[in-house]
């Protein structure tokens, strides 16, 4: 048995007004080279100015992660020639990045694990290129976009817990509202180290680079760990080196070696000066993190005793999840909540492809209809009318009910009254149900016709027993 | 030789116009442009804006390595021959704003790299004083343009002495205050931690009034400080009674140059002279030593973070976004094929020698140790600067070398004295050159040097000596050694 042992660097977009080091857009554009200036593509003369929002959100997802953020935060520049490069350098972190040495907690199939940030820093994207038989293509809008690299530790160990981990750091990202976090617009990028070992000392490594989607991560993950094991059942040794991912062949081909690799040159940029960073500011940004999805978890599952299953669900979109603790901020159940929201609500949502702060139903609204219910004013079954005419036509539930008449007939005598007169108008139908014939649902139904379905049905079936055993 | 302030009354008194005075300048830049080769471009069109500022309607240059909106900027490189900037450096629109008028583009060394004025795209630039003399570089156009007097103020770069070795060589006056007083953006980079802008004019008042003009916070500048509120002008005229001048033994010490030429004796024995003019005026002036390894090092430092910064400085030449285009197969031939043929062997040489420093096994033993001995002298420069008011040295060994003259800057005897201006550099130091002499009928000058943030101060210190030594406003047309 090998031991698996994967460290992922994670490239995330941070969504902001302007790129990172000039006042161009940062917003995701159609059009090649819409969003550019003299700065991102790199004219002689240009300086960068940092990017303060950008900056403070890194702050943020350094902080949500647990990690150290230094006193004083420095950038330096990363050299090597490539077009889509236009600077001739990359302004990243290396000596001060905005954090170093932190954490964060994730849960693999019911299992708790701590995974380790060796650091996590901010630089620029490069620009996009496409490449054809002859020519290609630069698009520079992407030059300059901030971007945050996120480097794990060692810390992984199987590809369910590589995608464990992006998905909470995705989770975070939108939870901080630091990205987007859109895999299919390229804003987050994965690499992948990997090594096998058959004792607790790290074997060699290889690495995959800027694979973009987690399904390709778990299947690039999973085939080069066959290609590494099958190497070393050979008694092959892993060369240290680049590997390219083919999603189609469902192989790892190595791209060059590590004698290959491209020494960077890194050194401080020299324009932009070391940036302080005060204990006050760094306050003022926790207040701003809000209750991440593992904590959320953890609190639904142990305070409102939901299951794993829904409080997954429910944390999966921090709207949602904002929406159900608002209710229970009302004071309602949190279980009723919670059955709404995922069997109800999400069902709505995915349908008609809506948010939940789209529809009409505010979390006051689905607490008022939970009430309804749960003193029998209206039916459970009625509750669901309720909810769609109230959506369809943009009402408040109480109003819905009113104007269909919905209310439930819970009073005892009422009911009774009724069941009496159906029960005398069919006695051959009593001898049928004593003679152990279905007649019983008969009844409760000629109660409902007669009550236009008001009628409290538990109450209904109790009565008709009741007077069916007085005869 | 006209100055500023004589313009101005001149302007201010209707004596003549704005449009006139350009004209005068253009045509005496068509003039001289044979023989001494100023500028890469003479403008023709007279171009101003409204303003009540002191430079409303003064004629200047400007070094062509500034970035000037549909003005041929090439940095007199190859690789940017037909670079036509899409926007304006901060310091190019601020003479705007303030009235000046723009009469040309001025010749430097190639990307701003070199001292001798010899390496431009298009051709070497000539010392007014005498043709067969370098007028030394690299903004020497910047220099030969006012030495000549086309233009009464002119704006360089300098990042060892690229504006004070000129001035020297050319008489003039050449001043780069405080790293950061000044914005940057704009101005092509060749090493962004010693990078200055600064100017060159006909008197210390002058460089006063350019500067009042450029200092300033810029959002565009990261580095750049904040605004003072105090106008350099206005502060020259103050007492400099009991301020505490120092010079260095080891760089000044006639017993160390018994073999050197009759030059660079006589240029010392001036500089001797010009210190008891300054105990006339009032300063004290005291002998300093320093370590004598530590101004060795000078030189080597310099050139391996200047050579380590150009690197990556200039690695956006590529002709890919901008610029010529190369030739290949492919995307890293292309790039090659335009930096081959872009760049002069020089210019080559300085990026492989960075590229080289910067190497990661080598970064450590080069570059690191090049900061920290930066660092030390820097250290024992603020530790001087706590008991004087500011370093004044000869700005330049000798006079002018001869083009068929390479000086061997490396050679131990001028090690130091050739290349000490770039303390001011390594320290963001305010330094300006004044004239101060002749020898052998050649300017030879003065350098001063204060400490950080104290610009005001410094050319308070240059305007009281430069009043004593007399040289104010020199023009070989109209000075007769």
């Amino acid at each position: 048995m090998y031991k698996v042992t994967i460290g992922l660097e994670v490239h995330c977009e941070v969504k902001t007004n302007s790129k990172n080091f000039s006042s161009s857009r940062n917003t995701y554009s159609e059009y090649p080279n819409e969003n550019i200036d003299t700065v991102d593509i790199g004219l002689p003369g240009i300086l960068p100015v940092a990017n303060k929002e950008a900056f403070r959100k890194s702050l943020m997802m350094a902080l949500a992660l647990n990690c150290k953020t230094p006193d004083v935060v420095m950038f330096d520049r990363k050299n090597y020639y490539y077009p889509d490069l236009p600077k001739g350098y990359q302004i990243t972190q290396m000596e001060k990045p905005v954090g170093v040495d932190g954490y964060v907690m994730i849960n693999v199939n019911g299992e708790d694990k701590k995974i380790g940030i060796h650091d996590i820093h901010l630089e620029e994207d490069t620009a996009s290129m496409e490449h054809f038989s002859d020519y290609s293509l630069i698009d520079y809008n992407r030059a300059g976009v901030p971007l945050l690299e996120t480097v794990t530790t060692p810390s992984i160990h199987s590809a369910d817990e590589a995608i464990a981990f992006l998905e909470t750091l995705k989770g975070i990202f939108l939870y901080t509202g630091v990205s987007e976090a859109r895999t299919d617009r390229g804003q987050m990028r994965v690499d992948v180290n990997i090594s096998l070992s058959k004792d607790d000392t790290l074997g060699t490594r290889t690495e995959m680079k800027n694979i973009n989607s987690f399904n390709n991560v778990r299947l690039a993950i999973e085939t080069e760990i066959k290609r590494q094991i099958e190497v070393l059942e050979r008694g092959g040794e892993i060369v240290q080196e680049t590997r390219r991912f083919d999603e189609e062949k469902m192989q790892t081909f190595s791209m060059r070696s590590k004698v290959d690799a491209v020494d960077y040159k890194y050194y401080i940029e020299p324009n932009i000066p070391p940036i302080k960073i005060e204990d006050s500011w760094i306050e003022e940004i926790k207040k701003d993190i809000p209750m991440l999805q593992y904590d959320r978890v953890q609190k639904y599952m142990n305070e409102y005793e939901l299951s794993r299953y829904d409080s997954e669900i429910i944390v999966k979109d921090k709207l949602v999840s904002d929406y159900f603790e608002k209710t229970i901020s009302l004071g309602c159940n949190p279980k009723s909540s919670a059955n709404w929201i995922t069997s109800v609500i999400l069902g709505h949502l995915n349908k008609n492809d809506l948010k939940i702060t789209e529809i009409y139903l505010t979390p006051k609204m689905l607490v008022e209809l939970i009430d309804m219910v749960d003193s029998g004013k209206i039916s459970s079954k009625q509750s669901k009318q309720v909810f769609a005419k109230c959506l369809e036509e943009n009402k408040e539930p109480s109003k819905v009910v009113k104007e269909l008449g919905m209310t439930q007939i819970t009073d005892d005598k009422t009911i009774r009254d009724i069941v009496v007169k159906v029960l005398d108008e069919h006695p051959d139908l009593i001898e049928d149900h004593r003679k152990g014939k279905n007649t019983f649902d008969f009844f409760v139904g000629q109660v409902m016709k007669a009550t236009r379905g008001q009628a409290n049905p538990g109450l209904t079936a109790n009565i008709i027993r009741e007077e069916i055993e007085k005869r | 030789m006209k100055t500023i302030m004589d313009l101005r009354n001149d302007l201010d008194s209707s004596k003549i116009t704005s449009e006139e005075l350009f004209n005068e300048s253009v045509s005496k830049a068509h003039k001289y442009q044979d023989e001494y080769n100023s500028f890469v471009t003479i403008l023709n069109e007279y171009e101003k804006q409204d303003s009540n500022s002191l430079l409303n309607g003064i004629p200047y240059a400007l070094k062509d390595n500034f970035s000037t909106k549909g003005i041929l900027s090439t940095s007199s490189s190859n690789i940017l021959k037909d670079y036509v900037p899409v926007y304006d450096a901060t310091v190019y629109k601020k003479l705007k704003e303030a009235g000046a008028v723009l009469v040309g583009k001025t010749v430097l060394d190639e990307l701003a790299m070199g001292g001798t004025g010899t390496t431009a795209h298009t051709g070497i630039v000539k010392n007014p004083w005498d043709a067969t003399r370098q007028i030394g570089g690299s903004s020497a156009g910047s220099a030969s343009s006012v030495a000549l007097g086309i233009v009464p103020f002119s704006i360089g770069s300098d990042t060892g002495d690229s504006i004070r070795k000129p001035a020297a060589f050319g008489g003039v006056v050449g001043f780069k205050p405080t790293y950061g007083r000044i914005s940057r953006y704009g101005l092509f980079a060749f090493a962004s931690s010693l990078d200055h802008v600064g100017c060159f004019t006909r008197c210390v008042e002058d460089a006063a009034i350019v500067t009042d003009i450029l200092k300033g916070k810029d959002e565009r500048d990261m580095t750049s400080l904040p605004d003072e509120n105090i106008k350099y002008k206005d502060i020259l005229n103050n007492d400099i009674k009991g301020k505490k001048l120092f010079y260095i033994k080891e760089i000044t010490n006639l017993e160390m140059y018994k073999d050197a030429g009759e030059e660079t004796l006589e240029v010392l024995t001036k500089f001797k002279e010009t210190i008891e003019k300054c105990r006339e005026l009032g300063f004290i002036v005291e002998e300093v030593s320093l370590d004598e390894k530590l101004l060795k090092a000078i030189y080597p430092s310099y050139m391996t973070i200047s050579c380590a910064e150009a690197t990556s400085n200039n690695s956006n030449l590529t002709g890919i976004p901008f610029g010529p285009r190369g030739e290949g197969n492919n995307i890293n031939d292309i790039m090659f094929d335009a930096r081959t043929k872009g760049f002069s062997e020089l210019i080559k040489r300085r990026f492989i020698l960075g590229s080289y420093i910067l190497q990661k096994e080598n970064q450590e033993r080069l570059f690191k140790n090049a900061q920290r001995l930066r660092r030390l002298i820097v250290d024992k420069m603020n530790e001087l600067y706590e008991s004087y008011d500011a370093m004044i040295l000869p700005a330049s060994g000798g006079i002018a070398p001869l083009f068929e003259d390479s000086i061997d800057r490396m050679s131990d005897r001028y090690l130091i004295l050739e290349n000490h201006m770039a303390i001011a550099n390594f320290g963001g130091f305010p330094s300006i050159t004044i004239p101060n002499g002749f020898v052998n009928n050649m300017p030879i000058g003065l350098n001063i040097t204060g400490p950080q943030f104290k610009d005001g101060e410094t050319l308070n210190i240059a305007y009281k000596i430069e009043e004593k030594l007399g040289f104010k406003g020199l023009i070989k047309e109209e000075y007769d050694v």
